[in-house]
């Protein structure tokens, strides 16, 4: 089974985010990077259905800058085979529809089986990219995907996603785009021998050029601000559980209005 | 034809009030243009629906229909979208940010060749511009984003916008179309719907969220809080919840579960972590129930109750009921 992981580096889940002075993007100095957290169900995923077929490969492909690459390690020290890292000032930053336009270019270079996106990146929060790289494949996606079960053929696969008050379940031709929703797996840790052997394992470094695409961006984001600080409200303390609902139960009617 | 074109989703045979909300703003956007409001249908039996949006300032509804669109399916769904929108060439696309509108938008929109400003929470038009304020890092920050060529696609965050009748004569107009069933696309095999008729974390009015403190998977206390309310409030859970398996994952909030803006959110036993703050914090109001003094959701609450949540919740709930059956 032959699986490519579609993966982005983010800000660590605990950064507090802060603006820069003249609202062109956020401050970056400091931050610590991690694998998107969704991609790490991808990651762990992609490894176990070639454990199961026992057969395969798990190829990690990124785009992003050269910091990037350490998260490749890391997927690579979790078991991935290698790396295809997208590293080209012209894409580092793009928006979803550009990322998906490279994530295609690259990903029809390399033969898999089934494609594995996060179903978003917790940086820019677009939730995009995964559906538009379908798309632009020309392939099934099957998003917020909870539940993967692959044919012993390797022709198609029966997946559980999320909708709206339920769970869908549904059977698709492979190749086909997954995207990785929390539920789907307990992704493992890497471990020591996992991070030596990691070390030697191959990451190949493609410009746009590389993949004979040029692009062109769809979106622009300005104006970056921080949201009105949250000031504390009244905290009821020592009251009887009777006394303070009746208080706040009003207050919510009168005061806030909101019930 | 249409300057600005929503897509209005129905849900259990009932167009959605989030379809609603995008009718209220996309008038408002179109009356600045200086152009008509369409609204796109898409399923069966639709005709019966153009009077409710006609309400909400929609000018045409145009409806498509065809045997293989029975059943919500990505593909078909974004093929008969693309193909309205390139019958009908409107500047801006509006859709709702739902769990459909995430799987519909960028599909259709990378047919059309466009990128989606997603879940945006306002709007503003410079020139013939779209803006779209939107957060990002789970509300931790805002942006304004714009979109270089056209259409314009933009999709709203459930329950931001304000819906305003505005009332118009309406016209419906069928748009034939043939679904390209050569796409390789999936088959549904299976729906499994929780039939409490409650609203997804990310469009309710009220969400009634359990941590830790919890203690278990019990969540009597809570839902029967969230049923006093009705079907506009849901129940909610921090990740250590979801993690213990107390709760469905998508029960979860955070910056790994769902960011969420109801009017009113009830933390009962949450800590307050940064990575549950972020999901939740740009709620209207926000009351906790917590019998830490020291957690850090208090910096955040509105309304504060420093108390065990046992013996609170239950009183809160008496208190809820007595108020609302007024
Ligand atoms: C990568 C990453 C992503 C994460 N994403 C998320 C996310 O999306 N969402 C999320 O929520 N967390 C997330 N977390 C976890 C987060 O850091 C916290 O661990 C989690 O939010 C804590 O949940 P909690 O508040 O329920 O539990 P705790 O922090 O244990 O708090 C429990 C609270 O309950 C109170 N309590 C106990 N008993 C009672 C009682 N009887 N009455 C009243 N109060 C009581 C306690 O005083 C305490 O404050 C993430 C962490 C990481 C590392």
């Amino acid at each position: 089974m032959k699986s490519l992981v579609c993966l982005k580096q983010v800000p660590d889940t605990e950064t507090q985010i802060k603006v820069n002075a003249d609202g062109s993007g956020i401050v970056t100095d400091g931050i610590k990077y991690v694998i998107n957290p969704y991609d790490e169900f991808s990651v762990e995923e992609a490894l176990r259905l070639k454990e199961k077929f026992k057969a395969g490969e798990v190829v990690i492909l990124s785009v992003g800058p050269d910091r990037l690459v350490e998260a490749i390690r890391t997927a690579l020290a979790m078991g991935a085979d290698r790396g295809v890292h997208v590293c080209d000032d012209a894409v580092n930053n793009a928006d979803p529809f550009v990322m998906a336009q490279t994530l295609a270019a690259a990903a029809a270079n390399i033969d898999c089986d089934i494609i594995f996106c996060g179903h978003r990146a917790i940086d820019d929060d677009f939730a995009e990219t995964g559906a538009m790289l379908a798309e632009l494949l020309k392939i099934p996606q099957i998003t917020l995907v909870t539940k993967i079960e692959v044919s012993a053929d390797k022709k198609s696969v029966i997946c559980e996603r999320d909708i709206e008050g339920g769970k869908e379940t549904v059977e698709s031709p492979l190749p086909c785009v997954v995207t990785s929703q929390k539920g789907l797996n307990e992704p493992r840790y890497a471990s020591l021998p996992g991070i030596m052997k990691a070390k030697k394992k191959p990451v190949e470094k493609k410009t746009l050029s590389d993949l004979g695409i040029s692009t062109e961006a769809k979106l622009a984001t300005t104006n970056f601000s921080m949201p009105a600080a949250r000031q504390a409200g009244k905290k009821y303390e020592g009251m009887e559980p009777q006394d303070v609902a009746k208080t706040v139960v009003q207050a919510l009617r009168s005061e806030a209005k909101v019930i | 034809m249409s300057k600005v074109l929503i897509y209005a989703e129905i849900k259990a045979g009932k167009i959605k009030k989030s379809a609603f909300e995008l009718a209220s703003e996309g008038r408002k956007l179109a009356d600045a243009l200086g152009g008509d409001l369409g609204a796109a249908l898409i399923g069966p039996g639709l005709e019966s629906f153009a009077a409710d949006l006609a309400k909400y300032g929609v000018d045409t509804v145009y409806t498509i229909e065809a045997p293989e669109l029975e059943t919500y399916n990505s593909e078909y769904f974004a093929q008969a979208l693309a193909h309205l929108v390139n019958e009908t060439k409107p500047e801006i696309v509006l859709m709702s940010h739902t769990m459909q509108g995430k799987d519909l938008a960028p599909r259709t929109a990378a047919k059309l060749g466009m990128a989606v400003m997603a879940d945006c929470i306002s709007f503003r038009l410079e020139g013939t511009t779209l803006i779209g304020k939107r957060p990002m890092y789970a509300g931790k920050c805002f942006a304004e984003c714009s979109a270089t060529g056209s259409p314009q696609i933009a999709t709203a965050r459930p329950n931001v916008l304000e819906t305003a009748e505005n009332p118009k004569a309406g016209s419906l107009s069928k748009i034939a179309f043939s679904v390209d069933t050569s796409r390789s696309t999936y088959v549904t095999k299976d729906l499994n719907l929780d039939t409490s008729g409650k609203v997804d974390l990310t469009e309710a009015e009220i969400i009634v969220s359990g941590g830790r403190g919890m203690g278990g998977s019990d969540y009597t206390l809570l839902e029967e809080m969230a049923s006093i309310f009705g079907s506009r409030a849901t129940i909610g859970a921090s990740r250590a919840a979801v993690d213990a398996g107390w709760r469905k994952h998508s029960d979860q909030v955070g910056q790994t579960g769902k960011t969420v803006t109801p009017n009113l959110y009830i933390a009962c036993g949450i800590s307050g972590s940064i990575q549950h703050l972020a999901g939740m914090g740009s709620s209207k109001v926000i009351v906790a129930i917590n019998k830490d003094t020291e957690a850090p959701i208090f910096t955040k609450a509105d309304f504060g109750i420093v108390g065990d949540l046992f013996k609170v919740v239950p009183e809160f709930n008496k208190e809820l009921k007595a108020i609302l059956a007024e």
